[in-house]
């Protein structure tokens, strides 16, 4: 068992990485395709008096220009679950109407039949206004703050354990600040692109999406076509962090114009329009109180924090989320308010809530070290929770305290500095700081489909997608393993709304929600093998028990005699089929309630009656989970190197170690944590997607004024994982690592700054400007 | 910036300004340019929305001749994504600003999107299409491969491109050598490490 799960192969889908081969949402080749490019708001409020659109409808190759005025209503999305399609912005459904509520926000599209023609004209555009006075400014618009009724899924966004305010009037010593960080953009590589295609009413469109099932079922429900109707494909995505997950008006604009003007077209998003109508995430302001008691032993937390969001939906970024379990406290008070700006609105980017929140968390948790003149680890472990106190669960799987072990030994944490501010490498200050990674593990019913083909080759299909966290290669890795076949002979399929139901890619769920569908539908495949052997008097397994039979190197033989079996094949080519096939559907899920069962008669219903007989599934499905809470730690370390005159910083070593059940692949792994750190990194010194104060458009809408990580930037970065299977999770062991790299990150590197410097920076990004002063 | 300084820039960025604003000159003369660089379009008079005369360009791409009949607005990028069906080279920001758009121009790396279609006549243009020998992979290819060198993958044609060639230029032998030289490749999926790590053993073998 498990030969193949947790080697570092290298990615299946890599040749067509390496070669161009790999097809992203605007690139498939579709015939007689116009460009769709859109006319974006100049305004942030107000509305639309007029579009003059006569001198650039009459700009050759133009084959139509929709606005508000003529394009197809839209229906009300029926559910705002993001499992099965969340619109972004419920209350700006596109082009709907002449309200402008952003500024960049698409208000027509051009539709030539080139790309050149489409941006020259939209260029062309004459748009009037009635302009009106848009709320601008985080910081000035704080007191008309509001407690939102819950956060994504229906989330808790005010939670309290004890007395809080009680306990902190107690407390010997106590830290009380304020943190704050900006709006910061996914920029994935791919900016976002819809090419839509109606034959008939059938429709297909072609989307750089992280939920090929969501945006199905939305374009259904939005444009009034039957499900069966609309067909998501997701092949290749060219990353999404969260930009994807949700979904914008992308596929919408494209499918209506499609209809509109008879033709497939195609839209790619500019990336500078990519910062306004695709998500980003909000500007926070947390206020960050820990009282504790001489030893370090925390009495009381309080996290209160404050982001924004649009008037056209609401999004919580919950960066008090982890603050209830994150550390041991008898007396816990997280809040969560929102303040309401004219500006497109926010959606989860990695690790939302965790990322923004522990950077502050966790640099409190470095102010408190100091006061109480212990060292920042040694307080980590005073105060590290051995249950899940909020809820009152035992953890599945918890390494931390190895974490910070394996962690302070990898950085040389007996190297840092007592006093900041005071240690030189040759001319640049030295610095250390560390902080904890946590995000919970998550998982969702999802189904999968298996197939061996007489030639001795496998297939799965399945309706998630690999937005380049390493999908289809674990995937291929679990399916060899339960056929019992090397790698090469199984191919994995995803990335298309035909397949069987799988998880978005959103919440670090996806390998511990498909892993188990895919590996119990291979298993039953192999199942239905075994029992047609048995039966079979010219199988040399014939009326053998099913129990005695196991699976390996393409063949199922008796366990305790190899030499007995056959290839797998050899019973499909005695019976004269070509093929077998097993479907299975778990239905488990970290959610608080399970989705209602699909309706009868449907394909996955069928799936559904086949899973009671499929034993991986009933095993998976009857785990006792209800006394866990399900959750990845980790140790993030740090050194910096600070130039005492300019200011600039240099990140000199990275260390990480993780703990997130079973490595999958321990190539993809650290790729996916580094990324993640990557990430942290960006936040902590460089990113910042910055409005203007008065007119409240975007101002660094490129990526030129929006700094991202480059090479030049990052250091050598060392990824160790403690690898200990969490089997309650599922029977593979193995929780998300999307996420939990980029949390931490930001305040190890603070903590390190201020180690380096003696100057505590409260407001990300800490940029060089910031230390000088 | 003087000569011989942005004469070194035009080893990373395939050619000066001078040379640059020449090329536009010259392939541009009376063709629109103002979508290009602008999206003002609403602040002009309407007769600068002439049309542009499509051009014939002969391409040489991967070693085959392509003739193709263009807007001269078109950018090498979009020429070889949307005209020749070749969706190797990726569109990351239109802008010169990421590098997923990297291709070689006469063997050294230039931004494909700066440049327009109709400024390549008689380059030799190598994309990632053109990087294997049949099945056998370039060796920057399978170095990338073995090594992790990319997580979505959109960024990888371009950070391929420019790390074939930064190896040709010869000139980064240093870890923080190739790090500075390759910046122009934004990857932000992170797979910075490994995109060092496939490099190195390229360059050491
Ligand atoms: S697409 Fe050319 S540099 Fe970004
Ligand atoms: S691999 Fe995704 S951007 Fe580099």
């Amino acid at each position: 068992m498990n030969e193949l799960t947790g080697k570092p192969i290298d990615r299946v889908d890599g040749r067509l990485k390496v070669t161009g081969g790999a097809t992203y949402a605007a690139e498939f080749p579709v015939k007689n395709v116009a460009y769709g490019v859109t006319v974006t708001s100049t305004i942030t409020k107000g509305r639309i008096k007029n579009i003059d659109t006569g001198a650039a409808g009459k700009m050759p190759g133009v084959l139509g220009i929709m606005t508000s005025e003529n394009c197809m209503q839209l229906h009300f999305p029926a559910g705002s679950d993001p499992g099965a399609g969340k619109y972004a912005e419920k209350d700006l459904l596109p082009l709907q109407n002449d309200r402008v509520f952003y500024g960049g926000q698409h208000i027509a599209v051009v539709v030539a039949e080139t790309f050149e023609q489409a941006e020259h004209a939209a260029a062309m555009v004459k748009v009037e206004y009635a302009e009106q006075t848009p709320v601008v400014g985080f910081e000035k618009n704080a007191l008309t703050a509001y407690k939102p009724a819950s956060g994504l899924g229906g989330a808790e966004t005010q939670v309290k354990r004890g007395d809080a305010d009680a306990a902190m009037q107690t407390a010997a010593v106590k830290t009380d600040a304020t943190y704050t960080t900006p709006v910061f953009s996914h920029n994935a590589m791919e900016p976002h692109a819809s090419l839509a295609v109606w034959e008939g009413d059938q429709l297909t469109v072609y989307d750089a999406t992280q939920s090929v099932m969501g945006v199905k079922a939305l374009l259904s429900a939005m444009l009034g076509v039957p499900a069966e109707k609309v067909r998501v494909i997701a092949h290749y995505i060219g990353g999404g962090f969260g930009s994807k997950g949700f979904t914008w008006a992308n596929p919408f604009l494209a499918a209506m114009a499609a209809r509109q003007f008879n033709r497939p077209v195609k839209i790619a998003l500019a990336r500078q329009q990519v910062y306004s109508t695709a998500g980003r995430r909000t500007q926070t302001s947390q206020k960050i109180a820990l009282g504790a008691d001489r030893s370090g032993k925390l009495l009381a937390v309080k996290h209160a924090t404050i982001s924004e969001t649009s008037f056209v939906d609401e999004f919580v970024e919950t960066a008090g989320v982890a603050t209830p379990m994150l550390y041991s406290s008898p007396n816990v008070d997280v809040s969560h308010e929102l303040v309401r700006l004219n500006r497109g609105t926010p959606c989860p980017m990695r690790a939302p809530g965790e990322s923004v929140g522990t950077y502050s968390l966790e640099v409190a948790m470095d102010e408190l070290a100091e006061k109480l003149n212990i060292d920042p680890l040694q307080l980590r472990l005073i105060n590290h929770a051995d249950t899940e106190e909020q809820k009152k669960k035992q953890f599945s799987e918890k390494s931390l305290k190895e974490c910070y072990e394996r962690g302070a030994k990898a950085i040389g944490w007996s190297n840092c500095p007592a006093k900041p501010g005071l240690t030189k490498e040759g001319r640049y200050l030295v610095g250390y700081g560390m902080a904890t990674a946590t995000y919970p593990a998550n998982r969702s019913a999802s189904s999968a489909k298996a197939t061996l083909f007489a030639d001795g080759h496998a297939e799965i299909l399945c309706g998630t997608q690999d937005i380049g966290t390493g999908t289809y290669t674990i995937a291929t890795q679990i399916a060899a393993d339960a056929f019992g076949l090397p790698v090469d002979k199984v191919t994995v399929k995803l990335g298309d709304s035909m397949y069987p139901k799988g998880a978005q890619s959103g919440g670090s769920q996806v390998t511990a929600s498909v892993g188990p569908p895919i590996r119990a539908a291979a298993l039953g495949a192999v199942d239905k093998l075994i029992t047609i052997a048995i039966a079979d008097p010219g199988s040399p397994l014939h009326n053998q028990k099913r129990e005695d039979i196991i699976t390996g190197n393409g063949r199922i033989f008796l366990k305790d005699d190899a030499n007995k079996g056959e290839p797998l094949v050899a019973v499909l080519s005695r019976k004269g089929l070509d093929k077998i096939e097993a479907d299975a559907k778990t239905n488990v899920s970290t959610r608080p309630s399970l989705p209602a069962p699909a309706p009868a008669g449907s394909p996955e219903a069928k799936t559904e009656e086949e899973s009671k007989t499929n034993m991986a599934v009933q095993e998976d499905e009857n785990t006792d989970r209800s006394a866990y809470a399900f959750h990845s730690f980790g140790a993030q370390f740090v050194k910096v190197l600070v130039d005492p005159d300019l200011g600039t910083i240099k990140v000199d070593k990275i260390v990480g170690v993780m703990d997130i059940g079973k490595v999958m692949n321990l190539k993809t792994a650290v790729n996916q944590i580094k990324g993640g750190m990557i990430f942290g990194l960006g936040m902590a010194l460089m990113e910042n997607l910055q409005y203007d104060p008065n007119n409240g458009r975007i101002v660094t809408r490129d990526l030129v004024q929006y700094l991202v990580p480059v090479h030049a930037d990052i250091p050598e970065i060392e990824v160790q994982f403690i690898d200990r299977p969490d089997l309650y999770i599922s029977p593979l062991g193995a929780r998300g690592i999307g996420e939990i790299g980029v949390t931490g990150m930001a305040a190890a590197i603070a903590n390190a700054v201020y180690n380096a410097t003696g100057k505590r920076i409260r407001d990300l990004p800490i940029t060089p400007d910031k230390l000088i002063v | 910036m003087d000569n011989s300084q942005e004469d070194q820039e035009a080893q990373k960025t395939g050619t000066t300004r001078r040379q640059f604003l020449g090329q536009v000159g010259l392939a541009s003369a009376g063709l629109q340019l103002v979508p290009l660089l602008s999206k003002a379009g609403s602040m002009l008079p309407d007769n600068e929305a002439a049309p542009a005369e499509p051009v014939t360009v002969s391409l040489m791409v991967n070693g085959s001749r392509k003739t193709l009949t263009l807007d001269t607005r078109v950018t090498l990028l979009d020429a070889l994504r949307e005209k020749l069906q070749m969706t190797g080279s990726k569109k990351g920001c239109d802008h010169g600003q990421c590098g997923a758009c990297t291709v070689l121009a006469d063997g050294r790396r230039i931004n494909s999107c700066l440049h327009l279609a109709v400024m390549c006549e008689g380059t030799e243009v190598t994309t990632i299409e053109g990087l294997a020998k049949g099945e056998e992979l370039h060796p920057m290819q399978a170095a990338f491969l073995k090594h992790d060198g990319f997580q979505c993958g959109y960024c990888t044609p371009g950070q391929i491109c420019s790390a074939v060639g930064l190896v040709r230029e010869g000139h980064a032998h240093t870890d923080e050598e190739i790090r500075e030289q390759m910046s122009g490749n934004i990857c932000r999926c992170g797979a910075y490490n490994n995109i060092l790590d496939a490099i190195k053993e390229v360059q050491t073998a």
